[in-house]
């Protein structure tokens, strides 16, 4: 029996049922690991001390006779810009290389309540900033469907190491796309949960008003699962937000749904498999009595210069901490502060951090904030619009996640804006705050498409319930 | 399209020391990516409100303004001894920084301006 193939509830009786321990469970995990990551990459650090630790406290109370939680003695893999008490975060970046960090992030917090096993950090983008997780600062990590090509990003090791099943699930991080893309590229599940809907305390932050963590699994029950333990209300996050008011639904059904397809995700330049994948599972949704109405989001394609301007200049106040003083990488041989500074800095960043700092710099200095960030917090506003409107008709939105599937290592690593087009599709649902969530849909040869279903913000259990109802369709 | 002066000035207002095979390098990519932000112009803007975020105001379960009360909030001192511990330079306790000037008054030109 191959134990890393299983999901969350699998894993979970077979722990109550005795089949294995969490020992044993975690172990085979580690092994998997061991035997995969050589070629993968998809881990920065491998915490087999603390995983072990945390299995034998689960297999204690389970001898015991104790309740055990879903979770408890489930292997996970977290992505390495979210803080775990005493383990290495590096954020993908050479400045956090050394950096232990001192307390746990809040959701890290609830889900060692819930007894969870950590195998260990996994890779991406520096800062989480890039969509093939070519620009993390240490290695690329390899798609497990051919290891020529990106798994992805920002959030490419956890989506690599799911599909790989190096682990059950395993935390990401979304701004613009960087839980969904990968999980698309990788064939798995990613969940962006709506902006305010989970605790950012502990998050490295990047782009403040756009991140989000959420989850990355095997199918769409885990995501769910893992979901109502991420929501819930934290203090140290003031853009955390109880708005889920109505999450008691009424009973699911696919042929209640109204479903929106935007024109504007079904253009030139996206990829003729991809889009014959995507419109037949749009069929498959027909087919079982759902309503299907073409619907228009105008602003789509300025979503991607808009978020160019946002995030920079967030990114650029953000990342202004990394001053080689209080942690990090610092060249300490410098003579004066001005040069510890410059030199840490010029030194510590990669090449995507140095132009997303530069690029913000620029467009908040004086004289050009009401063209750039002004404007680009107005485009904010309209691409919202374009959704409310949308979701005065329709219940959830079908689109695709990426307009290719995964590309080679290498291809658009030189040209920064070509990289950036790879977000089209999924960065307007991050402008508006709205919940997506990447499933599953397809394959061309052997690489993985995932079909992208957007809600209304807070609205996480229509796209959960829909998702669902896609992968028994499908 | 930014010239190279001006790629030297943002890096000297971000604190970035760069090559000047960089500083070539940042002066093209910088002045693409700026060349398709330009495409923004085309939107009409007017009497459009800018958001941030789309949350407005959190409240919570009494429907009161959520804020934090402005406290103090008592830190572990294993925390605190780990906060230290990360840090390059320290004495006494606290950070320690780097001399402001240089000893060699000629070196003490202002970068920022």
């Amino acid at each position: 029996m191959d134990l890393t193939r299983f999901t969350i509830e699998q894993a979970h009786k077979g722990l109550v049922e005795k089949d294995f321990s969490a020992v044993e469970l975690c172990s085979a995990f580690l092994k998997k690991i061991n035997d995969l990551d050589k070629k993968i990459k998809a881990f920065l650090t491998i915490t087999s001390d603390l995983a072990l630790f945390q299995a034998r406290k689960v297999d204690e109370k389970i001898s015991k006779g104790e309740h055990i939680s879903l979770l408890a003695g489930v292997p996970c893999a977290i992505k390495d810009n979210i803080l775990v008490k005493d383990i290495k975060c590096t954020a993908g970046s050479k400045i956090l290389e050394n950096y232990i960090a001192p307390y746990d992030a809040t959701v890290i917090k609830w889900f060692k309540k819930e007894d969870m096993v950590i195998l260990g950090k996994t890779n991406l983008d520096e800062f989480a900033m890039g969509a093939s997780t070519e620009n993390s600062g240490f290695f690329p990590t390899h798609n497990p469907h051919d290891l020529e090509r990106v798994p992805g990003g920002s959030s490419g090791g956890s989506a690599a190491a799911v599909a790989a099943n190096m682990c059950v699930y395993a935390f990401g991080s979304d701004t613009f796309g960087s839980i969904r893309q990968p999980a698309s590229f990788c064939g798995v599940v990613g969940l962006k949960p709506s902006y305010g809907a989970v605790s950012r305390y502990g998050l490295i932050a990047m782009a403040s008003s756009l991140d989000q963590i959420g989850p990355l699994t095997k199918n769409v029950s885990d995501a769910e699962v893992l979901f109502d333990v991420m929501r819930r209300k934290d203090p140290k996050d003031s853009t955390n937000a109880v708005l889920f008011k109505d999450i008691k639904q009424k009973i699911f059904k696919i042929s209640d749904l109204k479903i929106g397809v935007p024109k504007e995700y079904f253009i030139k330049g996206i990829d003729k498999d991809v889009e014959k994948i995507i419109k037949n599972a749009i069929k498959k949704f027909e087919k079982a009595g759902a309503k299907i109405i073409e619907i228009s989001l105008p602003h789509t394609k300025y979503a991607v210069a808009s978020y160019y301007i946002t995030a920079p200049c967030e990114i650029s106040a953000n990342l202004a901490r990394y001053d080689g003083i209080k942690y990090g990488f610092s060249k300490s041989k410098a003579s004066t502060l001005e040069k510890l500074y410059f030199q840490t800095r010029g030194q510590g960043f990669g090449d995507e951090v140095r132009r997303r700092i530069m690029i913000g710099a620029y467009a908040l200095s004086v004289g050009y904030y009401d063209s750039y960030y002004l404007k680009a917090q107005k485009i904010k506003t309209l691409v919202k619009k374009d959704f409310d409107q949308a979701f005065e008709k329709v219940d959830i939105i079908l689109a695709p996640v990426s307009p290719t599937p995964a590309f080679k290592i290498g291809e658009k690593i030189d040209d920064p804006l070509s990289m950036y087009l790879c977000d089209v599709f999924t960065g307007p649902a991050n402008l508006a705050g709205a919940c997506a969530i990447s499933v599953p849909a397809g394959k061309i040869g052997n690489l993985p498409v995932g079909l992208q279903i957007i809600g209304k913000s807070f609205k996480e259990k229509v796209i959960l319930e829909a998702g669902k109802a896609f992968e028994s369709l499908s | 399209m930014i010239n190279k002066e001006k790629v030297k000035h943002i890096a000297r207002l971000v604190k970035l020391s760069l090559t000047s095979k960089e500083e070539e390098k940042f002066q093209k990519e910088l002045s693409s990516i700026l060349d398709y932000i330009e495409q923004l112009k085309e939107v009409d803007t007017t009497n459009i409100a800018p958001a941030s975020q789309f949350l407005g105001v959190v409240f919570d379960s009494k429907e009161q303004v959520l804020v934090r009360k402005d406290e103090i909030e008592k830190q572990d001192i294993e925390v605190v001894n780990k906060l230290l511990e990360l840090a390059p330079e320290t004495k006494k306790r606290s950070f320690k920084v780097k001399p402001i000037f240089s000893q060699n008054k000629k070196q003490n030109k202002l970068l920022w301006i």
